[in-house]
C-alpha cells in the first residue's frame, strides 16, 4: 500500500455477516458483555457505606422486605427485596465501603 | 523630551498591574510549564496587535477580609487584537492573582468582551486558567458564571468561540467551553472536570488522579470534549491560528480564500482504496489527494476515529470534510462518531462552509450496548445535521454505501446537491453476504452444498446489486466518475453551488434529537 498508510493492529469486525479487516477501537474491546439483571443477586446501584444490615444467611424474606441500609450520596437507602426467596449469603459487612455493582446480598 | 508626572504615573501603574500577582506567583506558574496569562495572548495574537481593556478594575468584595485585599486585574486580562490580520476579541484568565477565582468583577470583564465580540461580529478566544469560583465572593460568582454561559449560547452560531485550557477549569466553568465551538488542550496543562479527585474521594471512595479524571489524553480520546490536543501551549497556538485561517469571522460572512494549490503528487487517488469492501484504508489519504495543496486540517483526531472531520481548502475556499474512516472499526456509525459528525455539519452549515462528504460504510453498529447508549437517537442527529444544512453539499460514495449509512452520510435524499460515485461503489440495501442470506434464504437450506449456494448467490447478489449503476439509474446519483476525476468534479460543484439560495419554513428553532 502506498501513500503512508499504517495498518499495524488490524482486526476483523463482523457487520452483517461481512468480515471486515479494521482497527478494532479500545471502548469496543473493552466494552461488558450483556448480563440480563438476576434479581436474586442485589448489587449496589451506586457506590457508598454499608450502614446496617438487616437480615443474615438463612433467612427467609419477603418482597418489599428491607434487607440493607446504604448510605450514598449523604442518602440513606432502604435496599428492599424484589422478590421472595432466603438469603444465600451476605459478602459485606457493616462499615463497608463499596463501589457501583458490587455484590451486597445474594438469595437462594 | 520630559516625561510629565502623569504619564509616568501611568506607565508605573500600567508596570505594576502586568505583573498580575507578582514575581513570586509568576514563578510558581512557571514551575507547572506555564506561560502567563499575559504571556499567551503575546504568543497568540500578532506582534503589537494587542488592545488591552479594563487594566484597572478591582472587586469590592467585603466579606472575609476581602476589603484588605487587591487582585490586580481581578485575575483576567481581556482585549482585541489580531491573527494573521483578522481581528480577535480575547480574554486569558491569569492564574498568578488568587488562582485566577472567578469573582463578579473578573466575570464583568469576560462579559464585556463577550458582548464586544458580539456586536462586532468578531471571533471570541477564551483562554481558562482558574482555580474556579471565588468562593468569598459567594452567590455572585455563581452569577458571574452564568452570565458567561448565557453570552457563550447567544452568541453561538452567530461569531466563532474557542476555548483554550491552559490549566483548571473545574466545577461550573467548564460549561463555558462546552458551549462553545472549539475546545484546545494540551497534554499535562488542561484539567477539566465537574467534580475533582478529592470528592470523588470523599463521597464515593474512588481514588484517581486529576490526569486520568480530566486530562487532555481523557477529553481528546475518552469523553470528545476536546477538538484539538497539543503537547505543547506553543503547538496549541499554532493549531488556534491555523484554525482562524479555515473560519470567516462571523456567521453572515465567507471564510478569506487563500491561493489555490494542487495536491500533492504522492498522494495517488487511483492506488488508495483496494478493491475488496472488507479491506481498510487510510480515509485521510483520499482527503489529501482531493484537497489544494493535500492540506488537511483535521478536527477531533483522537476520539471515535471511525468518522473523519476536518477542514481543508478546494480552490482556495474552505470546506468542511466528513469520511467514513474503513481503518478504524470499519467506518461504521455509532453513537460517538454520529455525535461528532453531526456538530460539525451544524458548525459548517452555520459558518457558510461547503460540507463534502466521502462515503464508505457498512452501516450501524450493531451491539447492545450501542442500542441501550442510545444509537437511535444520537444516529438520528446526523441525518438531522445533514438534512437542516443549507451550504452546499457535495458526496463522494467511493466504496460501500449500505442501508441506513447510505441514507446518513449525506445522501441525495437527505438534500445533496451532487452527489458522485466511484466505479468501487455499492450503493446497496446492505452487504452481499447479508442481503444473499436473507433473499435465498431457503435456497441455501435446502441446497446438497448450502455453502456453495450461499457462495453463488452472494455473488449472484454482488453482479447485480453492488455498484453504482442501480442508484444512478434513478438519478439518486448524479454521476459515476473516475476517481482521478473527482477534484474536478468537486471543485467545479463547489464553483456553481456559489449562491445556493434555499429556504427553510419559518420556524423559532427544531428540535435536533439532543
Amino acid at each position: 500500500m502506498d501513500n503512508h498508510d499504517n495498518q499495524e493492529n488490524l482486526g476483523f469486525l463482523n457487520i452483517q455477516s461481512s468480515l471486515y479487516k479494521t482497527r478494532i477501537s479500545p471502548k469496543f474491546q473493552k466494552r461488558k458483555p450483556y448480563q440480563p439483571a438476576d434479581p436474586r443477586r442485589i448489587l449496589s446501584f451506586i457506590p457508598g457505606t454499608v450502614l446496617e444490615i438487616l437480615v443474615k444467611a438463612g433467612d427467609d424474606v419477603k418482597k418489599g422486605e428491607t434487607l440493607m441500609l446504604l448510605d450514598a450520596m449523604k442518602m440513606q437507602n432502604n435496599l428492599k427485596c424484589g422478590i421472595e426467596g432466603r438469603v444465600k449469603s451476605i459478602p459485606v459487612s457493616k462499615g463497608d465501603r463499596v463501589s457501583k455493582g458490587t455484590l451486597l446480598i445474594e438469595l437462594e | 523630551m520630559a516625561i510629565s508626572k502623569k504619564l509616568r504615573e501611568l506607565q508605573e501603574k500600567r508596570e505594576k498591574l502586568h505583573l498580575g500577582g507578582g514575581e513570586q506567583a509568576i514563578e510558581k506558574q512557571k514551575a507547572m510549564g506555564k506561560r502567563t496569562a499575559r504571556e499567551r495572548i503575546m504568543a497568540l495574537l500578532d506582534e503589537n496587535s494587542f488592545n488591552e481593556y479594563d487594566l484597572f478594575v478591582e472587586h469590592d468584595a467585603r466579606d472575609f477580609d476581602m476589603d484588605k485585599k487587591s487582585l490586580p486585574t481581578d485575575g483576567v486580562i481581556i482585549g482585541s487584537g489580531t491573527i494573521y490580520g483578522a481581528p480577535v476579541a480575547i480574554y486569558a484568565q491569569d492564574f498568578t492573582v488568587a488562582g485566577g477565582s472567578l469573582g463578579l468583577m473578573h466575570s464583568r470583564k469576560i462579559t464585556k468582551i463577550m458582548d464586544h465580540a458580539l456586536k462586532m461580529r468578531i471571533p471570541l478566544i477564551g483562554i481558562n486558567d482558574s482555580g474556579g469560583a471565588r468562593i468569598q465572593e459567594g452567590v455572585n460568582s455563581l452569577a458571574g458564571y452564568g452570565e458567561i454561559f448565557f453570552r457563550n449560547t447567544i452568541s453561538s452560531g452567530v461569531i466563532p468561540q474557542l476555548s483554550v485550557i491552559l490549566g483548571p477549569c473545574a466545577g461550573g466553568a467548564v460549561y463555558s467551553p462546552a458551549l462553545t465551538d472549539f475546545v484546545f488542550v494540551v497534554d499535562n496543562i488542561s484539567k477539566m472536570f465537574i467534580t475533582g479527585p478529592e470528592v470523588i474521594k470523599t463521597v464515593l471512595g474512588e481514588e484517581i488522579s486529576m490526569e486520568d479524571l480530566g486530562g487532555a489524553r481523557v477529553h481528546s480520546e475518552v469523553t470528545g470534549n476536546a477538538h484539538f490536543f497539543a503537547m505543547s501551549e506553543e503547538e496549541c497556538f499554532d493549531q488556534i491560528k491555523k484554525l482562524i485561517t479555515f473560519i470567516p469571522w462571523n456567521n453572515s460572512q465567507k471564510a478569506l480564500a487563500f491561493e489555490p494549490g494542487e495536491p500533492l503528487p504522492e498522494y495517488n487517488i487511483n492506488k488508495i482504496v483496494p478493491e475488496d469492501p472488507t479491506l481498510p484504508y487510510d480515509v485521510k489519504n483520499v482527503i489529501r489527494a482531493i484537497v489544494d495543496k493535500s492540506d488537511f486540517f483535521e478536527i477531533m483526531e483522537m476520539y471515535a476515529k471511525n468518522i473523519v472531520i476536518g477542514f481543508g481548502r478546494m480552490g482556495g475556499r474552505t470546506v468542511g470534510f466528513v469520511a467514513n474512516q474503513p481503518l478504524e472499526m470499519a467506518g461504521v456509525l455509532d453513537v460517538d462518531s454520529s455525535d461528532k459528525a453531526a456538530r460539525f455539519i451544524r458548525y459548517c452549515d452555520a459558518f457558510n462552509i461547503p460540507l463534502i462528504t466521502l462515503v464508505d460504510l457498512p452501516g450501524y453498529l450493531p451491539g447492545v450496548d450501542q442500542e441501550h447508549a442510545g444509537v437511535i437517537r444520537h444516529g438520528a442527529k446526523v441525518l438531522y445535521a445533514y438534512s437542516e444544512a443549507t451550504v452546499p453539499k457535495l458526496t463522494v460514495i467511493l466504496r460501500k454505501a449500505y442501508g441506513g449509512g447510505y441514507i446518513a452520510m449525506s445522501s441525495r435524499h437527505l438534500g445533496a446537491d451532487f452527489v458522485f460515485a466511484w466505479p468501487s461503489a455499492e450503493i446497496a440495501v446492505m452487504g452481499p453476504e447479508g442481503a444473499a442470506n436473507i433473499i435465498f434464504r431457503k435456497e441455501i437450506l435446502s441446497a446438497k452444498d448450502p455453502d456453495g449456494m450461499r457462495k453463488q448467490k452472494v455473488e449472484e447478489y454482488k453482479a447485480k446489486f453492488a455498484n453504482p449503476y442501480v442508484a444512478a439509474s434513478r438519478g439518486y446519483v448524479d454521476a459515476v466518475i473516475e476517481p482521478s476525476e473527482t477534484r474536478k468534479f468537486l471543485l467545479h460543484s463547489i464553483e456553481v453551488s456559489g449562491n445556493k439560495d434555499v429556504s427553510m419554513p419559518h420556524k423559532k428553532h427544531g428540535l435536533p434529537p439532543f
